[in-house]
C-alpha cells in the first residue's frame, strides 16, 4: 500500500529537520562558549541532508548523511583577563553567526510543519479509505 | 458475475492506485525540499490512466513486477504506472542544486488529495449503485 510508504517519507523528513534544529538550538546555545568538551574553541555545527531511497524505488526519504563544522574563522575578541586570552590578550569565540542560526531554525521549523501537513493528509486519505462501500 | 464485478469498478481502482503512487511521489519532493541537488519529480497522471486502462492494468513492456516482499527492487529508473517520474522544469533555481517549488508541490499535493477523495467517491457510489440492483429495493 503505497500511501503508507508517506508516513516513513514524512517521517523521515521530520526527523532530520528535529535534528537540524538541536543542531541549531546547540549554536545558539554555544555561541559564547570559549571551550568546548575538547578544550578548543566551539565551532558551529551544520547538518548535511541526503536523500534516501525507500521501498518504493520511486520515493526519497531524508536522512542527515553528517554533521560538519563550520570551517570559517573564529571571532577574535580583545579581552586580556580572559582566561584563554593568548599572549597578545585575544580570545578566540565560537564563529556562530545567530542571525543565520535564527534563519536556519526558521526554515527548520517551517519545513518541519509541512511534512507534518504531509503526513496528516496521508493519514485522512487512509482513513478515507477504509471506510470505503460503507 | 465476479469478473463483470471486477470489471466495473477496475477503472476507478487503477486510477486511485495510480493517485496513491503519486500523491508518494509528490510526499518525497516535499520531504526533500532542503536535500542540496535533489530534483523533485513528477508523472503525467493522464498519460500514466490511459497507459495502464489501455494495458487493462497489466504491467507495461519491460516493467518489472515484484510479487513477493523478498523480490529484489528492479534496477534503474522506478515507474509509475509504466511511466518514468520526469524531473520539473524550474522557475526559480537555488544555489545548492536543489529544484523543490515548495509552492508547486503543495499545489499539486493538495490537488492530488482532492482527486483521490474524488475516487473514493465514485467508487463508493458505484459499490451502492450495485447492492441496490443486488437487494431490488
Amino acid at each position: 500500500m503505497s500511501l503508507f510508504n508517506i508516513f516513513n517519507v514524512a517521517g523521515s523528513a521530520m526527523s532530520a529537520q528535529s535534528q537540524r534544529l538541536n543542531v541549531v538550538s546547540s549554536n545558539i546555545a554555544n555561541a559564547d562558549s570559549a571551550t568546548s568538551a575538547d578544550g578548543k574553541t566551539y565551532r558551529a555545527k551544520q547538518v548535511v541532508f541526503a536523500a534516501v531511497p525507500t521501498s518504493n524505488a520511486a520515493a526519497a526519504g531524508v536522512k542527515v548523511q553528517q554533521v560538519v563544522e563550520d570551517a570559517s574563522p573564529l571571532k577574535k575578541v580583545y579581552d586580556p583577563k580572559h582566561p584563554q586570552a593568548d599572549e597578545n590578550g585575544y580570545v578566540s569565540m565560537p564563529n556562530v553567526n545567530v542571525v543565520e542560526e535564527m534563519v536556519n531554525m526558521i526554515s527548520a521549523s517551517r519545513s518541519y510543519q509541512s511534512n507534518v501537513e504531509t503526513m496528516n493528509t496521508a493519514k485522512n486519505m487512509l482513513l478515507k479509505t477504509l471506510t470505503l462501500g460503507q | 458475475m465476479i469478473g463483470k464485478l471486477d470489471e466495473t469498478l477496475r477503472f476507478n481502482e487503477l486510477a486511485l492506485s495510480l493517485r496513491a503512487q503519486r500523491q508518494q511521489l509528490l510526499a518525497s519532493n516535499i520531504a526533500n525540499a532542503d536535500t542540496p541537488n535533489y530534483k523533485a519529480r513528477d508523472v503525467d497522471f493522464s498519460k500514466a490512466l490511459q497507459g495502464v486502462v489501455a494495458r487493462k492494468g497489466a504491467p507495461a513492456q519491460g516493467e518489472l513486477v515484484k510479487t513477493a516482499a523478498a523480490h529484489l527492487s528492479a534496477q534503474g529508473q522506478p515507474t509509475i504506472g509504466g511511466m518514468t517520474p520526469q524531473y520539473r522544469t524550474t522557475i526559480q533555481g537555488s544555489v545548492d542544486g536543489n529544484t523543490v517549488d515548495m509552492d508547486v508541490e503543495r499545489n499539486q499535493y493538495a490537488d492530488n488529495a482532492v482527486r483521490y477523495e474524488a475516487g473514493l467517491t465514485m467508487i463508493s457510489h458505484q459499490i451502492k449503485n450495485l447492492l441496490t440492483a443486488i437487494q431490488g429495493q
